[in-house]
């Protein structure tokens, strides 16, 4: 059996991450939207542009940020690279790439959701049409994933898959978290205030975590009881300790299983992740500042990123890489 | 000379007096296709249109396409495809077999005989200037030796049938020869959108040219070692076959690279992988030969693999094909291929070439230029059906300037009569209506060659149009061989 060429595993570990992208500018629309049509004040979608550090592009195109510009930016923008449509369509070149490796009905189901969004039209994008496309989104990304498990071949490629997925998940998550904060509660001095418990309710609902959030905590809803379960409750599929832990399970798998033990840094920073994760609590991230503990959470998953990209894809840049593996490596 | 079905799909069918596939000609009705026949007429036109629509749709989904790039978007294009098949019976196919065989092994060695000794061009049987001073004549190759002497080891033959039902030649295609995907692809649809279509035909089977394909490309290194790694080079995602190269590979079960996945160090071939450089001792490569080492080549290509030349001549990488088997599929080395065949082989050829009048000499400008308006004539260095001028659908305009181009460059030049290529029943806005085809056969050489039963029928679309590349409006049908 061949190794895996160094440019499809970059290939592949950038798919999930635009396909679970996607899926997570879904639900932060979603609640946002949600936010604007319930706020006080007046609707405010400029926070989700901050959220993504997007001022400055969104600037670019002339628009007022309004629900419309922003809906459009973030799902149909082919010039915004955060664009749902750009990252799917990003995703399906990856795919196509990688079709020599990934399973036919990946490409078809990919094939058929770039697709479907190509044909999306602006009145599609209306805010009484939005929470039926958002859920289309995710469910097509929530398909990939489940087509990946039932077909990909269990070799390198799925371990690099995998990594991608729970980076970006973990990523997204810390966004999602954030996107509340910067609707309400833009300075860390202002977090601990009453809250309005039936927007935090929403974010959970955006996280699919509504309902196992109340069987944890029947009693009691309070932000910090909310980032708590978001940011290190490791039982929760999508909170952002549960997804560095399962990256840093698959990249041990991956460096046992493939020859790669020499290869630490990667590996080591996501372990410093992990144990960070596991010992901090929401009361503390609180006190110190969420924003801010938020913004080094992104900061420390990049630096994971930028090491993978040293160790694993480096080769497919430059002609002259890692040491040889020898001939024909077992 | 009109030939009548029965009642029912194909009753109102009408082959215009060509030759035809499923009915056959005037003296040689086909009896093979009578089963296809009586179950196509069972079915009406709306139900077959449905059919033919769910598996172009399915086309479209399976990626089973060639991009067309603009300046602005990128469209995905399928091969049009035609529903009715084109039935091959096994004696028919015994001949084109048998006619493929000789002529790849003629080829091989030709071009073996070309970088060697060059006999026949001493013998004067082909001009020595018409290989020697071709485009693809490729010095490098001087003195190289290549497994069992077999330079081209995936050839394409198009092969057409003129009016009295005989096969014939057209050209060969000993470089990069595309369109085996479709074979398998269209075959894949047939059996999905047709099984009562096929229901106990014995068809002979197309779904293990990965395998075949792997295993002679596994012949050619019995040099090296066992278990040799095997890569399919592809110039990307860009280019308008990837989702060849894509379907070879997968079929193969071999990696699909680019130029930038491979290096040259030591004069020996590695991928990159992510455990770092791994032997690569076989290169199946989809890429001309221009572009395949900036080094050897042309110097600004972006898709080859500095050094790859050098691993080549010390012997330490196979190459299939061979650099340098152009010089044998040029459309003017072509008029020369009865001669090559008689010459190595002592055999007349099994599948004759079509009349070939060489515009270089004087007596073929000549008659070329007399007779302008009744022949079809080619450009030597172009294919895919560009420049070509086809005489009786000209205009005099068009005749008279293409006069002009021949005076000036004649030696770019080829004529052949107006081949009455056969046609085959097929779908159109109007109904079922005759259709032009040809077919290209797929030849695999290691150390013997073997032929994928059938082969690329493909089907000019437009009415009366004898072009059928698919940058001209060519669609392509699934090609059965019965047992």
């Amino acid at each position: 059996m061949n190794n895996l060429l160094a440019r499809h595993a970059e290939s592949i570990f950038w798919l999930a991450r635009q396909v679970e992208r996607a899926n997570s500018t879904a639900r932060i629309l979603d609640v946002n939207e949600t936010f604007s049509r319930n706020a006080r004040g007046e609707h405010d979608w400029e926070s989700v542009l901050r959220l993504y550090g997007d001022e400055s592009n969104f600037r670019a195109t002339g628009r007022k940020p309004t629900a419309d510009a922003v809906l459009h930016f973030y799902i149909l923008d082919d010039h915004n690279p955060n664009s749902v449509l750009s990252n799917v369509r990003m995703a399906r070149e990856n795919a196509r790439a990688l079709r020599p490796l990934i399973s036919t009905e990946m490409w078809v189901q990919l094939n058929g959701f770039h697709s479907r969004l190509t044909r999306l039209r602006r009145p599609d994008l209306k805010v009484e049409n939005l929470n039926r496309l958002c859920s289309y989104i995710k469910e097509s990304c929530q398909t990939h994933s489940g087509i990946t498990a039932e077909t990909l071949y269990r070799d390198e490629s799925w371990y690099f898959h995998q990594l991608g997925r729970a980076i970006e998940r973990a990523d997204q998550t810390t966004r999602l978290v954030d996107v509340k904060y910067q609707v309400l509660l833009p300075q860390p001095s202002d977090v601990g205030s009453p809250i309005d418990e039936a927007q935090w309710n929403t974010v959970l609902r955006s996280a699919a975590g509504f309902h196992a959030f109340r069987r944890v905590n029947p009693q009691s809803m309070s932000p910090s009881k909310v980032v708590e379960f978001l940011v290190f409750d490791r039982r929760f599929p999508r909170s952002v300790a549960a997804s560095v832990l399962v990256a840093n399970e698959h990249l041990g798998e991956l460096r046992l299983k493939y020859g790669h033990t020499a290869r630490r840094a990667a590996s080591g920073l996501l372990r410093k992740l992990a144990a960070s994760l596991a010992e901090d609590t929401a009361k503390d991230l609180i006190a110190r500042g969420l924003h801010e503990g938020l913004d080094q959470i992104q900061a420390d998953l990049g630096g994971v990123t930028d090491a993978l990209g040293r160790e694993f894809f480096l080769l497919a840049e430059t002609d002259e890489g890692a040491p040889s593996a020898g001939e024909r490596p077992a | 000379m009109t030939q009548r079905g029965p009642s029912g799909l194909l009753g109102a069918y009408d082959s215009g007096g060509f030759f035809c596939e499923v009915f056959g000609g005037p003296q040689h009705p086909a009896t093979h296709t009578t089963t296809v026949r009586e179950r196509l007429d069972g079915l009406s036109l709306a139900e077959l249109r449905r059919r033919a629509q769910a598996a172009e749709r399915e086309l479209y989904n399976l990626g089973v396409t060639f991009t067309v790039y603009t300046s602005r978007e990128q469209i995905d294009r399928i091969l049009p495809f035609d529903v009715i098949p084109r039935v091959l019976s096994a004696a028919e196919w015994d001949t084109i077999e048998r006619g493929v065989i000789q002529r790849v092994t003629a080829l091989n060695r030709f071009i073996e005989d070309v970088y060697h000794e060059q006999k026949i061009l001493r013998e004067g049987i082909v001009p020595a200037d018409l290989v020697l001073g071709n485009a693809n004549y490729r010095p490098q190759m001087r003195g190289l030796k290549v497994p069992f002497g077999n330079y081209v080891n995936i050839c394409g033959v198009d092969i057409v049938r003129g009016g009295d039902g005989r096969f014939c030649v057209l050209e060969d295609n000993a470089r990069t020869p595309s369109g085996v995907s479709y074979v398998v692809e269209n075959r894949h649809l047939t059996q999905r959108a047709f099984p009562d279509l096929m229901r106990n035909i014995g068809v002979r089977s197309v779904s293990n040219y990965g395998q075949r394909l792997i295993g002679k490309l596994t012949e050619l290194a019995s040099g090296i070692g066992a278990d040799p790694c095997v890569v399919l080079l592809s110039p990307g995602v860009y280019n308008s076959a990837y989702f060849e190269h894509v379907f070879l590979a997968r079929e193969m079960g071999v990696p699909l690279v680019e130029g930038r996945d491979l290096i040259v160090r030591d004069d020996r071939v590695f991928m990159k992988t992510t455990r770092g450089l791994q032997r690569v001792n076989v290169v199946y490569r989809r890429i001309d030969d221009d572009f395949l080492d900036p080094e050897a080549f042309n110097p600004t290509s972006m898709l080859g693999v500095r050094g790859l030349m050098r691993a080549y001549r010390l012997g330490n990488v196979v190459l299939a094909n061979a650099v340098g088997t152009g010089i044998s599929d040029d459309k003017a080395v072509y008029a020369y291929v009865p001669r090559i065949i008689r010459y190595y082989l002592d055999e007349e050829a099994i599948l004759p070439n079509v009349e070939t009048h060489i515009c270089r000499e004087a007596e073929g400008l000549a008659y070329t230029l007399a007779n302008l308006e009744e022949l079809v004539v080619k450009p030597v260095g172009e294919s895919g059906g560009y420049g070509i001028l086809i005489g009786p659908h000209a205009s005099r305009k068009a005749l008279a300037e293409f006069r002009h181009k021949l005076r000036a460059d004649p030696g770019n030049y080829i004529s052949q009569p107006v081949v009455q290529l056969s046609v085959c029943p097929t779908v159109t806005r109007s109904g079922i209506e005759p259709r032009h085809v040809d077919l290209r056969p797929f030849a695999v050489t290691g150390r013997s060659t073997w032929v994928l039963p059938g082969g690329l029928t493909r089907v000019a679309l437009r009415k009366g149009s004898l072009i059928v590349n698919s940058s001209q409006g060519g669609g392509s049908k699934d090609t059965w061989v019965l047992e």
